[in-house]
C-alpha cells in the first residue's frame, strides 16, 4: 500500500466514522426534546423515558462523535500538511465558527444529561434545544468548509500559493448552499429513520406497546419530511456538480462520450479502458434534463478531459447508483407514513409499512457513507478542487500504513463496543401496553 | 523585539485558550490518574467523586483543545503543518489516548453504574482503560511540546526516519516534560477535588494526594529544568537569563509555597486558585521563554502568520465567541460545581 493511499485511506476511514456520531450527535436531540416537550404538555410519563433513552444513547454516541472528530481536526495536519499549510487560512473561518457552535453542544449537553435534578424544567427543556441548534450549526460550518474544497472561491492561485485570501467569499461558495442543505437533511432523515426502523421492529411482535409507539411517531416526525425533501435538495447539488465539477458529474453518470440529449443511466458498469457504461438502463434526455432543465443540453463526457483528471469512475459511479437508489427508496417510505400519519391512521396495523421502516432503517447512514464517497472520491485527483493535487498534500513522512492499520483497528473496536452498548442500555424495550381506548 | 500585532494576539488567546485546557481538561486527565491510583479503604468512593467530577464537563473541557488546534491552522498555518509533520508519531498516540480515554469514561458512566444492567467486571474493564488512557496522553502532549521548547523541529528535510520523526521529541527532556505534565495534571485534579469531596475522610484522602503530587511537580519542574540546561539550551537559557525570568521564577515559587500551605492548614478553595496560578505560570514561562519564536528556532509568531484579513477575521470570531461561550460556561459550573439544590 503506497503512502498516499494508506492516508487517504485513514482519512475516509476516519471520516466515514465520525460522520455517523456526528449525525446522529445533530438529530438525536431534536428527538430528545420533542419527546420532552410531549411529556411536559401532555405529563405522559413515557416520553419521559423515551427522552432518558434517547438521552444515555446520545450521550454515547456524542461522546464518540466529540473524540473521533478530535481525530478529524488533527489528521487534516497529520495526513496533508500542505494543503492545510494553503488553505488553514482560507477555510479556517468556518472552523474556527464551528469550535464555538460545538463547545456551546459539549456544554449544554453536560447540562441536559447530567441536569434533571438540578435545573427547572424549562431550563433543561431550552438546554436541549440549546444542543440542538449548536449541533445543525457544527455540522453546516464543517459542511462550508469542505464545500469550499469543491469550488475554491475567494482566493487567487499563482505558483502553487494562495494569493489575495478573502476567507468571507470563501466560505459563501457556491456549492456551501447544496452541501450543507444537502448534508443536514442527511442528519434528520437517516437519524430519525434509523430509530424509527429500530422501534417498528418490535411493534411487529407487540403493536399495542406504548413506550414504541410514540417513539415511532416522534422519530417519523423528524426522519420522514427530511427523507422526504432530500431528492430536491439532491437536485440541487446535482446542478452544482454539472456547472463547477462537470468532471464529477460524468463520472458519477458513467457518462463518457460528450453528447446532446444525454440519457440518465441507472446501474451499469463503467469500463474505463473502453470508456464506456454497460448494462446500464439509459433514460433517454435524462441526463441533459436533470442537470441543465434542458432535454437537449450537451453534457461533457469523460473523453472530452485529459485521463489523468478523471476520479476512480467505477467507484463514483457505483456510490452515486447506491446514494439515489436508497434515497428514493426511503423518500417512498416516508411519504407513505406522513401520509398515514396525515389521515390519523394507526401506522402499527400496516405491518407493511413496519417492516418497510425495518428495512429503511440502514439505508440512510449508507446513503450518506455514499453520498461523501460520491463527493471525496469524485474530486479526486484534486484535494483543493483544480488547485492542489492530492498527491501534492500529503505529509511526508513514510509508513503510514501503520497508523491507518492502528486507527482502523481502534475504530472498529470502537464500533463494536457502541453498537453492544446501544443494545444493552438503550434498546432493550420496557414492556409498557397502550391502553385500549375502546 | 517586534511590537504587538495581531499576530502576537492571536497567538496569545492560542495561549489562554492552551491554559484553559491544561486548567480544566488537564485536571480531568489528572482525575483518570486517580482513578487508577485509587486506594485504601474508600476506593469506591473515590472513583466515585472523580467520575461525578468529570462527568457533567469533560467534553466541555476538551473542546479548549480543538479551539487551540483551529486558531493554529487558521492563523498559523506554517507552523501547524510543520508541527504536524514532525511530531506525526507522539500526536497520533495523544490521539489514540483521547479517543479511549473519552469513550471508556462514557462507556463505564452509562454502563449499569444505577445497577440496573451490567456487571462489575465489565465496567471496571473500562474504567481500566480510561484510568491508563489518563496516564498516557499527558506524557505524550509533554513531549510534544518539549520539541517544540526544544528547538529541534526542522522543517522535513532528507533527514533519516529516526532523526525526522522520532528523535526531535524522543529525549531525556522530552521525558522529562512529560511526567512533569503529568504530574502537574495530576496535582490540579487531586486540589480540585478536595474542593469537591463532601465527606471528610474522602477529602482527607485527596489532601494526601494533592501533596504527594505537589512534591512530584517539584521534583519533575526541577529535573526538566536541568534537563532544558543539557538538552534544550534554547529554553534553559530563556527560563535562567533572560530579564523576566527572577520575576516569574518568584511568582511560580510563591504560588507553589502558597498551594503547599494552603492544603498543609486545609484552606483548600485557596489551594485551588494558587495551583491553577502556580501550572498556568509555569505554562507561561514556557511561552515568554521561546517568544517570539513559534517554533524554535527559526519560525517567529510573525514569520508562521496567516495574512492580515485571516488574523483579523479570526479576532473578531474569537471576540464573538467568547461572548457566547463565557456566559455558558460559567453556567456549566455554576450548574454543577455546588451542592445539588431540592430533594
Amino acid at each position: 500500500m503506497s503512502d498516499l493511499l494508506a492516508a487517504r485511506s485513514q482519512m475516509a476511514m476516519s471520516l466515514g466514522f465520525h460522520i455517523i456520531f456526528a449525525m446522529v450527535g445533530i438529530a438525536m436531540p431534536v428527538l430528545m426534546v420533542v419527546a420532552e416537550r410531549r411529556w411536559q404538555r401532555t405529563g405522559d410519563h413515557i416520553y419521559l423515558e423515551l427522552a432518558h433513552r434517547w438521552a444515555k444513547g446520545t450521550a454515547i454516541l456524542f461522546a464518540v462523535g466529540a473524540v473521533s472528530g478530535t481525530v478529524l481536526s488533527f489528521e487534516l495536519g497529520l495526513l496533508w500538511p500542505t494543503f492545510m499549510e494553503h488553505a488553514g487560512p482560507v477555510i479556517g473561518m468556518p472552523f474556527s465558527l464551528e469550535g464555538f457552535a460545538f463547545f456551546t453542544e459539549a456544554v449544554f449537553l453536560g447540562v441536559y444529561l447530567y441536569g434533571w435534578d438540578r435545573i427547572s424544567r424549562r431550563a433543561h427543556l431550552a438546554a436541549g434545544w440549546a444542543v440542538a441548534v449548536s449541533g445543525m450549526l457544527s455540522g453546516v460550518f464543517v459542511v462550508i468548509a469542505n464545500a469550499w474544497m469543491n469550488a475554491p472561491t475567494g482566493i487567487r492561485w499563482v505558483d502553487g500559493r494562495a494569493l489575495e485570501i478573502d476567507p468571507i467569499a470563501a466560505m459563501l461558495n457556491p456549492a456551501a448552499f447544496p452541501q450543507v442543505l444537502h448534508m443536514t437533511l442527511a442528519a434528520y432523515a437517516s437519524t430519525g429513520l434509523v430509530v424509527a426502523g429500530i422501534h417498528a421492529w418490535p411493534l411487529l411482535r407487540h403493536p399495542r406497546n406504548a413506550f414504541h409507539r410514540r417513539a415511532l411517531s416522534v422519530a417519523l416526525l423528524i426522519g420522514a419530511p427530511a427523507a422526504l425533501l432530500q431528492p430536491i435538495s439532491g437536485d440541487l447539488s446535482a446542478r452544482f456538480v454539472a456547472h463547477w465539477q462537470p468532471v464529477k458529474l460524468a463520472a458519477m453518470e458513467g457518462h463518457f462520450k460528450t453528447e446532446r440529449g444525454a440519457p440518465l443511466r441507472i446501474g451499469g458498469w463503467p469500463d474505463e479502458a473502453a470508456g464506456e457504461t454497460r448494462y446500464a438502463i439509459e433514460i433517454p434526455y435524462g441526463l441533459s434534463l436533470l442537470a441543465f432543465k434542458d432535454p437537449h443540453a450537451e453534457v461533457k463526457g469523460l473523453l472530452a478531459f485529459p485521463r489523468e483528471h478523471w476520479p476512480p469512475v467505477a467507484i463514483v459511479h457505483l456510490a452515486f447508483q447506491v446514494m439515489v437508489g436508497l434515497g428514493s427508496y426511503l423518500a417512498l417510505v416516508s411519504a407513505a407514513a406522513l401520509w398515514l400519519m396525515w389521515r390519523r391512521r394507526d401506522l402499527t396495523r400496516h405491518r407493511w409499512l413496519l417492516r418497510a421502516l425495518m428495512l429503511a432503517a440502514p439505508m440512510g447512514f449508507i446513503c450518506t457513507e455514499a453520498g461523501w464517497i460520491v463527493t471525496e472520491v469524485g474530486r479526486q485527483p484534486w484535494i483543493i478542487h483544480g488547485l492542489m493535487r492530492t498527491a501534492d498534500a500529503v505529509t511526508p513522512m513514510p509508513g503510514l500504513v501503520v497508523p491507518f492499520l492502528v486507527f482502523t483497528a481502534l475504530y472498529c473496536a470502537l464500533g463494536v463496543a457502541v453498537a453492544w452498548l446501544l443494545y444493552q442500555q438503550v434498546l432493550k424495550s420496557p414492556q409498557v401496553t397502550e391502553e385500549d381506548p375502546a | 523585539m517586534p511590537g504587538i500585532g495581531p499576530a502576537e494576539l492571536v497567538a496569545g488567546i492560542a495561549l489562554l485558550a492552551l491554559t484553559a485546557y491544561v486548567l480544566l481538561g488537564g485536571a480531568d486527565f489528572g482525575g483518570g490518574v486517580w482513578d487508577l491510583l485509587a486506594s485504601g479503604p474508600r476506593r469506591r468512593e473515590q472513583r466515585a467523586l472523580i467520575a461525578e467530577a468529570i462527568g457533567p464537563i469533560w467534553e466541555a473541557n476538551h473542546v479548549w483543545l480543538i479551539l487551540v488546534i483551529v486558531v493554529l491552522f487558521t492563523c498559523f498555518p506554517v507552523a501547524f503543518a510543520r508541527l504536524a509533520i514532525g511530531l506525526h508519531i507522539p500526536l497520533s498516540l495523544m490521539l489514540v489516548g483521547i479517543v479511549l480515554r473519552g469513550s471508556a469514561f462514557t462507556f463505564r458512566s452509562h454502563y449499569g453504574h444505577d445497577g440496573e444492567h451490567g456487571d462489575a467486571g465489565t465496567s471496571q474493564r473500562w474504567g481500566r482503560i480510561f484510568a491508563i488512557a489518563s496516564v498516557g496522553t499527558p506524557v505524550m502532549l509533554g513531549l510534544c511540546v518539549s520539541a517544540l521548547a526544544a528547538g529541534t523541529l526542522r522543517p522535513p528535510g532528507r533527514a533519516a526516519f529516526y532523526a525526522s520523526y522520532v528523535g526531535p521529541w524522543l529525549t531525556p527532556f522530552g521525558v522529562g516534560v512529560g511526567l512533569l505534565t503529568l504530574a502537574l495534571f495530576a496535582f490540579l485534579a487531586a486540589v480540585y477535588l478536595t474542593v469537591e469531596a463532601r465527606e471528610p475522610a474522602l477529602r482527607e484522602d485527596f489532601r494526601r494526594r494533592a501533596l504527594g503530587a505537589a512534591v512530584a511537580v517539584f521534583v519533575a519542574a526541577f529535573a526538566t529544568l536541568g534537563l532544558a540546561l543539557l538538552g534544550a539550551p534554547l529554553m534553559g537559557r530563556g527560563l535562567t537569563s533572560a530579564p523576566w525570568a527572577p520575576a516569574l521564577h518568584l511568582a511560580t515559587g510563591v504560588a507553589a509555597v502558597a498551594a503547599i500551605w494552603a492544603l498543609w492548614s486545609r484552606r483548600f478553595h485557596l489551594a485551588r486558585g494558587a495551583a491553577a496560578a502556580q501550572v498556568s505560570l509555569i505554562l507561561w514561562g514556557w511561552a515568554l521563554a521561546q517568544y517570539p519564536y513559534l517554533i524554535p528556532p527559526d519560525l517567529t509568531i510573525r514569520a508562521a502568520a496567516a495574512p492580515r484579513i485571516t488574523l483579523i477575521l479570526s479576532l473578531w470570531i474569537l471576540g464573538i465567541g467568547t461572548l457566547v461561550l463565557l456566559p455558558s460556561l460559567i453556567y456549566l459550573f455554576r450548574v454543577f460545581k455546588r451542592a445539588p439544590v431540592g430533594p
